[in-house]
């Protein structure tokens, strides 16, 4: 009898998702799909609303990038409004785009994936908890604290808001830079690049032992991404780049608002994630991912000196080629990230425009379409606008890295049942490396379905005539 | 390890139609997750790798309204198991945001997001409204704020720690 094995939840992501495998008559794996199993709906309740509130209402669609929902809603607004952002408040937006960066690596990084990469606690289910980390490895969590609070203490006093930030607006920001701030985050810099610094050495070390390149699915794919006009990092604004699976540009140079017309999107009746690909060359052939590995591959360099040279070293390491399609290395590709955007926004910090008090312009609805794109932690997240005379929203379009990475997931998941499932049965170890898998690709579900869920993934075998056979956890 | 009892307290943190917000601000109390990881144990939560809801739980948070049947499920599921259950965030405590869909029909949202041929298969049900948690379970402590700020979850949790009734400043009782 043909089966079905199941995994539900995949814990340590954030949301509420499934895998499902399904097995042949043989017990040999046929397909394996990733889903997400809840759904929110803010395209629709949205309708309606004056795209005023949009920035503070989508920021809710997701804790862990509120400010990236923020600031693509705001930059939709500009549009509509059609005026010119002062340059100081660009500023802040993409100090703000920065912080968000660490904030969400270091979320992944060390609270989400180190319990798997550290021996004592990656061998016992039980030990893989923040409590667990927080005893055995003390040093690692007051690292995390570190760089989170510095993160979200930007968020507060540039962003206006704990977790949320209020002060992005459409038009620019709502306050301005005090030089007393600016200072403040200025001075705690250096110390925390000797953090990231010392963890992209530990990650080194640890990631020789883990062995888990090649294992985590390696199949190539097309990358899309925002680079700036120099091909270096670039969260806000900046230029669309689409690179092909050989590491050759199909695209570079286009502005940011041609998005939705690259970008197609195809529904399955399986799961509330819609399934997206790059429109010119078809559902088949345009499959791709977005996000850090995606970002790295894209640039020529990072842009700042010590994430040049940790780039390098990424670049050259054993198994990584060119373009990086292993997923694996998403995880030093994040802390790269960590490097850059902690050396940029000392840049931007250093600069003395940045306390400029012209932040705000202002203006009334001149244009019925707006689209904001720009690269949140896990990559490119797009909001598209249509409003009537009045600024009320009529159409709503997000498109969110999650869910294009989700084909690439899917495929992931697969390449894996296939390859170490056998005699129809699941064990800890293969649930273990699904899991991990998964957790590479950092997937943020309350961003994906608008909907955030709950406690992670639940896998399934599921047999030719849809009973499930197992699942885990049981 | 597994399955060793300590005289720490049994803490579980739930996510059900919330943004996860909440959970990033009690990870926002910095500092403070270390004294945390000293007088309890995280026995289930989204940070953690026990996928099952256990029994003897001494205190759960629950973030988010119950927007699904799989909310309600589990928000019964952690009230029977837990001796204290506190709603943490305006969503748990009104709807709030996610509760915006509550004047449309569920059909007209899922056909205004996925176009109107859409069949899905085997997806769990969205619930008529999103509910308040405390519409559906009895609830012992309210930590209103979206999210509640660090200080109102360190606040609380550090009462609870010392064995205190945990009162929150009238200053710390706000939406928004
Ligand atoms: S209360 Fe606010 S921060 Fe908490 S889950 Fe709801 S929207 Fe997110």
């Amino acid at each position: 009898m043909a089966e079905t094995i199941s995994i539900n939840p995949v814990t340590r992501i954030e949301g509420h998702t499934r895998i499902d495998i399904f097995l042949d008559d043989s017990g040999a794996v046929t397909d394996a799909r990733f889903l997400a199993t809840s759904f929110r709906g803010f395209e629709a309740f949205c309708l309606g609303r004056s795209f005023w509130e949009m920035p503070g209402i989508t920021a809710r669609i997701c804790g862990i990038c509120p400010t990236s929902h923020a600031l693509a809603s705001a930059l939709a607004g500009d549009r509509l409004l059609g005026l010119t952002v002062p340059p100081t408040a660009v500023k802040l937006r993409r100090v703000l785009a920065l912080a968000q960066v660490i904030q969400s690596h270091a979320l992944s990084f060390f609270f989400l994936s180190l319990p798997d990469f550290l021996p004592g606690l990656r061998d016992d289910p039980a030990r893989r908890t923040l409590t667990e980390l927080a005893r055995s490895h003390p040093d690692l969590v007051t690292n995390a604290v570190q760089l989170r609070r510095f993160a979200h203490d930007i968020t507060s006093r540039v962003g206006g808001g704990v977790v949320h930030p209020q002060w992005i607006i459409p038009g620019g920001m709502a306050e301005p830079l005090s030089e007393k701030v600016r200072q403040e985050f200025l001075s705690q810099i250096p110390g925390l690049i000797a953090i990231a610094t010392a963890t992209i050495a530990q990650f080194r070390q640890m990631s020789d032992g883990l062995r888990l390149a090649g294992r985590l699915g390696s199949l190539p794919t097309l990358y899309l991404g925002l680079t700036s006009a120099e091909k270096t990092l670039e969260y806000y604004e900046g230029e669309l780049t689409v690179m092909d699976r050989k590491g050759t540009l199909l695209m570079a140079g286009a502005v940011p608002e041609r998005f939705p017309e690259l970008v197609a999107e195809e529904l399955s009746s399986w799961n509330y994630l819609k399934g997206p690909y790059y429109a010119p060359l078809g559902a088949v052939d345009g499959s791709y991912r977005v996000g850090p590995l995606a970002r790295l591959n894209l640039v020529a360099r990072a842009g700042t000196r010590l994430a040049d040279a940790e780039l390098a070293t990424f670049r050259e390491q054993v198994g990584a080629g060119h373009p990086v399609h292993d997923v694996f290395f998403a995880h030093h590709a994040r802390l790269i990230e960590i490097m850059a955007a902690l050396e940029r926004l000392q840049e931007l910090l250093d600069d003395p425009t940045i306390i400029d008090r012209r932040v705000r312009s202002r203006a009334e609805v001149n244009q019925s379409k707006g689209i904001g794109v720009c690269e949140a932690p896990r990559g490119t997240l797009c909001h598209e606008y249509h409003v009537d005379e009045n600024g009320l929203l009529e159409r709503v379009n997000l498109v969110i890295a999650t869910v294009q990475n989700s084909p690439a997931m899917n495929r992931a998941v697969r390449e894996i049942a296939r390859r170490e499932i056998r005699g129809a049965r699941l064990t800890e170890e293969v649930a273990q490396l699904l899991q991990i898998a998964i957790r590479a690709y950092d997937p943020c579900i309350s961003c994906a379905t608008h909907a955030a869920g709950s406690n992670g993934l639940v896998i399934r075998l599921v047999a030719p005539d849809g009973t499930v056979v197992q699942a885990f956890p049981t | 390890m597994k399955g060793e009892r300590t005289n720490r307290l049994r803490v579980a943190t739930l996510w059900l139609s919330g943004c996860s917000g909440c959970h990033m601000s009690l990870l926002d109390t910095d500092e403070f997750l270390l004294k945390l990881a000293e007088a309890i144990d995280l026995v289930h939560s989204p940070l953690a790798d026990a996928p099952k809801f256990p029994s003897g739980v001494d205190l759960v948070l629950i973030e988010g309204g119950v927007g699904t049947e799989h909310d309600l499920e589990r928000a019964l599921l952690a009230r029977s198991r837990s001796r204290q259950v506190v709603s943490l965030g305006d969503c748990a405590i009104t709807g709030n945001v996610p509760a915006l869909r509550n004047p449309l029909d569920r059909e007209a949202i899922i056909r205004e997001v996925y176009g109107v041929a859409w069949q899905p298969e085997r997806l769990p049900a969205l619930l008529p409204a999103v509910l308040p948690l405390h519409r559906v379970i009895a609830v012992d402590l309210f930590i209103p704020g979206c999210p509640p700020e660090p200080e109102r979850i360190r606040t609380v949790l550090t009462a609870i720690i010392r064995g205190e009734a945990p009162q929150l400043p009238q200053e710390m009782l706000s939406f928004g």
